[in-house]
This record gives structure tokens, sequence and C-alpha cells, in this order.
């Protein structure tokens, strides 16, 4: 077999695949329907208000309830020394008047 | 087959031929390549499908949150301020709740511990529910009429639990064992497990323990006329800022966060520009600039050489540009698609092993959870975009200067 044709058929091969992936993330989407709807359900029953990511601190566990001067929590001068802080910000500035 | 296809498969022929010339090198790059990808795509799926799964479980969350600060920490709520609240115009329902953190010292882990809403007798008393309007064709508002939480069948009663999927695989219990915890006052109390969230919440509940009021108050020595915060719920919608505002005015130590807010915190997670995304954002784009910096500042002399020689036997400029073209485009597609699929399988599969290790921190308990995968053209269009469009230029602008040279300075030119 041709070398071209071998690169063909390898990339359609991956087309192939990767349009299957597509397939199953549209389909996993319109069944994960319920899974959602329980969880917000979940959510509403039980009034949470954040999502169970990080567990290691107050203020990582429940990101949007923080306190506003959580980086500052332990010192003034100490510095964020929990991992996830480094993926999250603990508060989005309050808009209300 | 027209003549033209036959000619580019000729082209690819010739160029596979030559990158397999220099295997090590070329299956070194595309390895490279693809790795650049598979992170880049994982991150873009993982944070993706995070916050849009967070935007569709948050909406359930409370309108607006009443917290009381002091000394910016957030400080017990007095029940007294309800009353406040309830003046104010536009409120429909006042609630408070009661939550904390728990330490377990066992295996090192923090749970959330969370009285659930309920209008049993005792509320009335702790001034757990305050409804200043209940609605009698409103489900919901049946619903919690009842005496006692339930959870799937599980009835939550003073000495029971209903624990999160977390703690029951965390400290391997389930329904009917008995769960130790040191009261404020140095008593243990031991609770039964009545019952377990489901796995699917998980990431929502994996670390939740529901507990009854009576005992929540009584292991964390909490005064009945306090409450953790309360939740206030609007009439009109579109009027919880302004009800917002108006609760802060009116307590001046309270500290209102609204549901957009929290919505907006889990839009803003895992934000680009915020600490370790950046790092691996850094590191991609720095490896992708060494890439096209080496394919752009010139061929090396062996690859000169090559179109010395090509240009001599009767190639035409066009026709080493096409070479060259084909050359970018194969390594480049091979790699987005790989790096891809691995990407897809890793995070919707695997359940991000490559991240986890990072995501999971200091914390000993971590959520088992399945993220719907929420993909769109757009990613994948930028993924494309970023990765696979400048590196085939890259390739193709110094061939484009060494296509158009003499044939015989360029193959003079050689030190190989």
């Amino acid at each position: 077999m041709r070398k071209s044709s071998l690169f063909f058929l390898g990339l359609t091969a991956e087309v192939i695949v990767f349009s299957f992936l597509l397939v199953h993330a549209s389909l996993s989407e319109s069944f994960q329907q319920d899974v959602l709807a329980q969880k917000s359900a979940l959510v509403k029953t039980l009034r949470l208000t954040d999502l169970c990511l990080f567990t290691e601190a107050r203020y990582t566990r429940h990101l949007s309830q923080a306190d506003l001067n959580t980086a500052f929590q332990d010192h003034p001068l100490s510095l964020e020394h929990f991992p996830s802080g480094s993926f999250t910000q603990p508060y989005v500035k309050n808009e209300t008047p | 087959m027209t003549p033209w296809i036959e000619k580019q498969r000729y082209i690819i022929d010739f160029t596979i031929s030559s990158l397999l010339r220099r295997k090590v090198k070329n299956i070194g790059l595309l390895t490279l390549y693809t790795l650049i990808v598979f992170i880049l795509a994982s991150t873009m799926f993982f944070t993706h499908s995070i916050k849009k799964e967070a935007a569709i479980i948050l909406q359930g969350s409370p309108e607006i949150v009443v917290q009381k600060i002091i000394a910016g920490r957030h400080d017990l709520f007095p029940i007294s301020y309800i009353d406040s609240i309830k003046s104010i115009r536009g409120i429909a329902n006042v609630e408070t709740r009661l939550w904390g953190y728990y330490y377990d010292s066992l295996v090192g882990a923090n749970y959330t511990l969370l009285s659930p809403p309920d209008n049993s007798g005792t509320t009335q008393l702790s001034g757990k529910t305050t409804a200043v309007e209940t609605d009698p064709d409103d489900a919901e508002a049946l619903a919690a009429t009842k005496p006692l939480f339930e959870y799937n069948g599980a009835l939550l009663e003073p000495g029971t639990l209903i624990i999160g999927n977390g703690v029951s695989r965390m400290r391997n219990i389930s329904k009917g064992d008995y769960m130790p915890f040191m009261a404020a006052d140095g008593q243990i109390m031991n609770l039964k497990v009545s019952g377990t969230l489901s796995s699917s919440s998980e990431l929502v509940s994996s670390d939740l323990i529901l507990i009854t009021d009576e005992d929540f108050r009584k292991l964390f020595g909490i005064a009945p006329q306090f409450v953790t915060d309360a939740i206030v719920t609007v009439k009109n919608p579109n009027e919880v800022s302004m009800v917002a505002g108006k609760i802060k005015k009116r307590l001046l130590d309270s500290r209102p966060i609204i549901r957009d807010e929290i919505l907006r915190t889990y839009d803003s997670i895992f934000n680009w520009r915020g600490g370790m995304m950046i790092v691996i954002f850094s590191a991609a784009v720095l490896a992708f600039v060494i890439f096209a910096w080496d394919k752009a500042s010139g061929l090396s002399a062996g690859e000169r050489r090559e179109i010395g020689i090509l240009k001599a036997v009767g190639w035409e400029t066009s026709d080493v540009i096409q070479m060259k073209f084909w050359e970018g485009a194969m390594i480049s597609l091979t790699a987005f698609f790989t790096g891809v699929i691995l990407a897809y399988i890793h995070v919707f599969f695997a359940g991000s092993p490559v991240f986890e290790p990072a995501l999971k921190g200091w914390s000993s308990l971590y959520p088992n959870f399945a993220l719907t995968p929420f993909i769109n053209a757009e990613q994948i269009t930028t993924l494309f975009f970023l990765t696979v469009v400048p590196y085939t230029v890259a390739t193709i602008v110094p061939t484009w200067r060494a296509a158009t040279i003499d044939p015989d300075s360029a193959m003079r030119q050689t030190g190989e």
C-alpha cells in the first residue's frame, strides 16, 4: 500500500473516532439531563450554594460564601497556602448597590 | 482520478519518505506536539464542562444568602435580624440555615454538616423557617410541611445522619452504621447513619452530612437564638439586587450574597488568568513557540540541500512549498486529532487522572464525579486555530525563502 494511502487511512480512522466522541458527547448531554435535574433539585431542596470540589479549607469548599479576606485569613501578610487556591478566585465582586 | 489529486499523492508519498528519513526527530516532534494539544484540550474540556455543569446545577441555589460579618469574618446570624429583613417590601420568604464544618481527625477530612430545611415543631423555637407567604398550589412548599426530612426513603430523626457518598466511601460506613462525633462540651455523640446521598450527586454532596437541627446545636453548642445564615426569596426576580442592597442598608453588619454572584464565582473558576491555569497555558504556549521558532528560523542544511536537489531535478518552487505544506499538515493534523481524542478519553472516561493530584490538593476527601461532556464547535475551532494553523504556516514561510533561491547555491551551502 502507498504511504499516502496509509496516511489518509489513519487520518480517516482518527476523524471517525473523533466523530464518534462528538456523538457520544451529544448523546451523553441528553442522557445526563435527568441527572443534572436531580442534582439541581438536591441543591434547591437543601439550599446549597456551592460545588464540592475542594474540601481542604472552608473558603475553598464554599467559594461563594468565603470571607472577603480569605487570602489573609491567618495573618495580614499570609499568602494563599492551599493548592486549590491557585485554581480559584474566592469571591467575585458584589454588584449590589 | 484527476491528475491534480495524483500529483498531491505523489508529493505526500515523497514527504512521508522524507519525514521517515529523520525518524527520531519527527517522532519526537509529533509526540511533543500531541502532548501540547492533549494538555490544552484536556484543560479546555474539563473547565468548560465544570463551568457549564455548575451553571445548571446552581440555578437552584438560594436567591439571596445573608451572612453576618464581624471583623471581616462570617459570624453566627441572630434570629432577631429576621424581622428586620421581613419588613423589607418585595420579600416573599425568609428561611434560616444551620450548617458548619467538622474536622474528622481519624481520616483528616473536613465534612460539611447541614441541617436540612424542615418545618417541624422545633423550628419555630429556633427560627428555622419563617414563611411569610405560602402558596397552597406550590408542591415544594407543601413538601416543606413534612414533619421530617426524608431522602430516598431515609428518614432524618434526632440521633441519625444522612451522609454523602464521599463520607461513606472514606469512612467505609453505610446505612445502619454509627458515626462518632466529639461535641462542643467534650461528649461523644454516636449518630446512626440512616441513609446515604446518591453517588451521582457527589459533585454537590460528597462531603455533606445531613443532621437534625437539635443534634447540630448540641454538637457545636450553638444557642437557639442563632443560626449560620439566612436565605431570602424575593417576589420579583428582577428586584433581587435591589432587595440585597436594602438588606445591606438595614443591617449594616450583614453581607448579602445574591445567586448571580454564586453563578459568577463558578463561571470564573479555573479562569485562564488564575494561578495554575496560567502555568499550564504558559508552558504549552512556550513549547509551541519553541516549535514554531525552530521551524521559522530556517531549515537545516540537510533540508536545504534536499530542496536544492529537488529544484535541480525539475521541481518547481510551488511543488516544494506544497511538499512542505503537506509535511506541516500531516504532523499537525495527526497531533491534533490524537491529542483531542486522548484528551476526551482522559477527561470524560478516565476522570482526569492527570489533573487529579493538583485538584485534590491537601484534601483527604475528594468527590468522585463524572463530568457531562459539554463540547461545542467553538472549543474545537479555537484549539484548531491555536495549534494546527500556526504550525503549518510556520513550516511554509522558511521553505518559501529556501525554495526561491538558486538550486546550485542551495546545494553548495551545505555543511551536513
